[in-house]
């Protein structure tokens, strides 16, 4: 009986959340429930991230997402669910198209996901994540359990990532050892300056549609309503 | 092969992150409400996420390859950010099309059709 791999378990429990309220996400009708159905799908996912020792792109996932967009959705979701709109039905006819059409998208991915031999066999025990695994007799063919803790290029992920969005990429430039190379070893310097301006100008556009059109082309109070800009005539 | 003792593998992200792109593919298909169908797309988002860290991650790349390093992690940050974006303009456009159409049913906006 081998020890048992904590790192598998934790990422069994964090793929069965992600996985199921996926699903729940779909099959819910309620688009209250269906919002927060997402929230812990998202989350989990963000668990999934720091098992795959990507701490940084972990709590960004939980900020940005489960911190920002989702409040966002919910936002969206109080201003807009009224009445009829809470649960709108889908006729039976798109079902069974969406779900032939998932099916077999998916047995594509799956069949792609799992045909790679070297992405599924079980490999050498990393003992970042695991460090009682040292000691479980797990017979591997050629690699020894020391072979990720010799690399340690994971050891500052955020730093690394910062100096890439700088234009330096660390991990790269300490293994290149031809000069040639050297210039493609570039940074993401030009990307980060561009999705920047990018985020700005979407919000600020987001900002402006989301206000300009309440005026004037709301059905309800095209008339009755007076220009909030005027001065009202019958204030006290 | 026990799940429990032996480590996980890349394929292993790379099946969770194809059931959350099929799930947000189903979404996005089958809801009539654009907040639905926006839901959708952060899911497929994500799928694409966990593939993008996955590939990137040391400890899931196969051994003795060098993987795509820091890549993947920037790509997802990047791509988490423009979902950030986006999402703030589709709910702006959704808000929008409330005001002007009095629903959120994406059946009924039909006036660009041809």
């Amino acid at each position: 009986m081998d020890a048992i791999n904590w790192h598998s378990c934790f990422f069994l429990l964090f793929a069965a959340i992600a996985c199921g309220f996926a699903v729940a996400v779909v099959v819910v009708g309620d688009i209250v429930r269906m919002a927060c159905c997402l929230v812990v799908s998202l989350a989990a996912v963000a668990g999934l991230f720091f098992l795959a020792e990507a701490e940084f792109l972990g709590a960004a996932q939980l900020m940005v997402y489960v911190g920002g967009t989702m409040v966002l959705l919910i936002f969206g979701v109080m201003l807009t669910a009224r009445g009829p709109f809470v649960s709108m039905k889908t006729g039976g006819g798109q079902w069974v198209l969406a779900i032939v059409i998932g099916v077999a998208l998916f047995a594509v991915l799956l069949q792609a996901a799992t045909s790679t031999s070297a992405w599924n066999g079980p490999k050498a025990n990393d003992q970042a994540a695991v460090p009682a695994a040292n000691n479980s007799p797990l017979p591997q063919a050629g690699e020894g359990p020391g072979v990720r803790a010799v690399e340690g290029d994971s050891q500052d992920a955020a730093g690394q990532l910062g100096l890439g969005l700088l234009g330096v990429r660390e991990d790269r430039l300490r293994r290149q050892d031809k000069p040639v190379l050297l210039g493609g070893m570039s940074g993401y310097l030009l990307v980060f300056e561009i999705i920047s301006v990018h985020l700005v100008v979407v919000l600020v556009g987001a900002a402006y549609l989301a206000r300009a059109r309440r005026r004037g082309r709301n059905p309800e109070s095209r008339s009755p309503l007076p220009d909030p800009r005027s001065p009202k005539p019958e204030s006290p | 092969m026990n799940i429990f003792t032996e480590p996980v593998g890349l394929s292993h992200f790379l099946v969770v992150g194809a059931v959350l792109f099929v799930c947000g593919i189903i979404c996005m298909a089958t809801k009539r409400n654009v907040l639905g169908v926006l839901m959708g797309i952060e899911l497929v988002l994500n799928g694409a996420n966990l593939n993008f860290v996955a590939f990137g991650s040391s400890v899931l790349r196969p051994p003795g390859t060098d993987g795509i390093g820091m890549d993947g992690q920037m790509i997802a940050l990047f791509v988490i950010v423009l979902a950030a974006a986006e999402a703030a303009v589709a709910l702006a456009i959704a808000l929008s099309y409330y005001h002007a159409h009095a629903t959120v049913d994406v059946d009924r906006g039909v006036e660009l059709r041809g």
